[in-house]
């Protein structure tokens, strides 16, 4: 079973993103980091690159292969964790307390398109039913 | 799909099940993982469901010289009960597929060949059996197998076989043992860099050999192995994956295993002009091993190129070494390819990270 934090909004592609004023703090969720299995290397952007929503702009390496990630929102990176460069693992031990990114949201409301916990549980549930 | 005999045993043992070439295998265990289960081969066991790959018997008075004129190895060289590593080479010196040899007798052999190559391995032998002389048969449908490896897999097969595996040499069979009560043919041989056994028994007993080899495992530390640690565990010990090193047009002198191509065996091989002609002219290409400097996992594919960006050629294999805690690539490079030591650029994603080329394998176990 997935672990779900009610307090985060989701992307079909299973990321979270959590609003705090207008910066967006960003990770996987843990459904995505057990289907990686062992992360080995994450490729982070660099600092001040634009994005939009739905653009890919992190590699997560895991011993099986190269999974990316997408923005779920559209802004400016404005940090990136860089304590996973050492520990990559981190990701899998907690995927929630160990973000991958920070952004300066273009424009808060477009968060609200996204899922919300319940909504996200419910696809994880239909896919965790389907054994994939 | 098609499914092994023992489906429904990784399905309960937590298996996430993937499509590999047709067959319904799992990658991994839930409980483990493939970091977890690639460094359980290399410190205690690991056992296989390797029941997919192709089994072809050969038989009649003019095996051993029709093989020979297939194969790059000394077939004639074999001893009986002797299993020896071929490559299967096409007329331009390119791969067909690479394939394990076991003599019964020089009249009757046992092929072992990849599974996705099964089908076009078995219409290239039929293309090119003589008219008398030589019989051959596939019997993958009838064939379960799985791989026993690591430093544990004597003493739990110990327990169950009816010969003492510590008398059976490394690239040597065993044929009519009984492995769990079940008749079976047992070889030390594998695919991980360790020592260990290839066990093939009937199809339909598959499930069983499976059941007896892992109850024989507890305590012993073995755990059931999944196809990515298969992959990871054979690429650190610089063993070839056809598709990988080997392709149709990639042989087996500029992946580096010229050892098993007997350029001068009497009679030659389907390949060997070609293959003699790249090594009088000078190889073209080479594989060259090398370990990541920069951040960042190189995978298949991936072009390598030198200093200033200029492509020499790319990645045939490559990803996270469990064993070696490193990031590890196989490159396929024109010649001059560098030196041990010197550095290789891999293109991963447009940016080019440093690789420093070592020594391969990459992982060899203590004696």
């Amino acid at each position: 079973m997935s672990k779900i934090p009610g307090d985060l909004r989701y992307t079909k592609d299973h990321e979270w993103i959590r609003l705090e004023g207008g910066t967006g703090v960003m990770g996987i969720t843990d459904y995505a980091q057990h289907a990686m299995g062992d992360v080995v290397y994450v490729e982070l952007p660099d600092v001040g690159r634009k994005v939009a929503a739905g653009d890919d702009f992190v590699v997560v390496e895991s011993v099986k292969g190269a999974n990316d990630v997408f923005s779920p929102v559209s802004g400016t990176v404005t940090e990136v964790n860089e304590e996973l460069d050492g520990a990559p693992e981190l990701v899998n031990q907690d995927p929630y307390a160990n973000w991958l990114v920070k952004l300066k949201v273009d424009d808060p409301s477009e968060a609200d398109g996204l899922l919300d916990a319940a909504a996200y549980g419910k696809l994880v549930e239909e896919l965790e039913a389907e054994g994939s | 799909m098609k499914r092994t005999p023992m489906y429904e045993r990784h399905v309960a043992a937590g298996g996430r099940m993937v499509d590999y070439g047709g067959w319904e295998l799992p990658v991994q265990y839930e409980s483990s993982g493939i970091k977890t289960e690639h460094l359980n081969v290399r410190s205690k066991a690991g056992l296989f469901d390797v029941s997919h790959m192709g089994e072809v018997t050969v038989e009649g008075a003019r095996a051993e010289e029709w093989l020979s004129s297939l194969l790059s190895n000394d077939i004639a060289a074999m001893h009986d009960n002797q299993v020896q590593y071929n490559i299967m080479c096409n007329e331009s010196g390119g791969v067909v597929d690479d394939l394990l040899v076991y003599r019964y007798s020089r009249t009757k052999y046992l092929l072992v060949v990849n599974a996705a190559n099964t089908d076009k391995d078995v219409a290239w032998f039929r293309a090119h059996l003589p008219s008398d002389g030589v019989s051959m048969e596939d019997i993958s449908p009838r064939t379960a197998e799985v791989a026993l490896q690591g430093p544990e897999a004597e003493a739990i097969l110990k327990k169950i076989a009816d010969f003492d595996p510590a008398s059976l040499k490394f690239f040597y069979f065993r044929d009519g043992a009984t492995v769990g009560g079940i008749p079976a043919i047992v070889s030390r041989t594998g695919y991980t860099g360790e020592d260990g056994f290839e066990i093939y028994v009937d199809w339909k007993r598959g499930a069983e050999l499976w059941d007896a080899v892992m109850k024989a495992g507890e305590g012993h530390g073995l755990l059931p192995i999944g196809l990515g640690a298969r992959d990871s565990l054979r690429f650190e010990a610089g063993l070839p994956l056809y598709g990988h090193e080997y392709t149709d047009d990639m042989g087996p002198l500029e992946a580096g295993y010229g050892f098993f191509v007997k350029l001068d065996k009497p009679g030659g091989f389907i390949g060997r002009d070609a293959l003699k002609r790249q090594k009088d002219d000078g190889l073209k290409h080479r594989i060259v091993a090398t370990r990541l400097e920069d951040k960042g996992v190189p995978r298949q594919g991936m072009p390598v190129a030198d200093e200033a960006g200029r492509v020499l050629g790319h990645v045939t294999s490559g990803g996270y070494s469990p064993t070696l805690d490193a990031n590890i690539a196989s490159c396929y490079v024109a010649t001059p390819a560098p030196s041990e030591g010197e550095s290789l650029w891999i293109d991963i994603r447009g940016k080019l990270k440093r690789a420093v080329v070592i020594k391969r394998p990459y992982y060899a176990r203590g004696k």
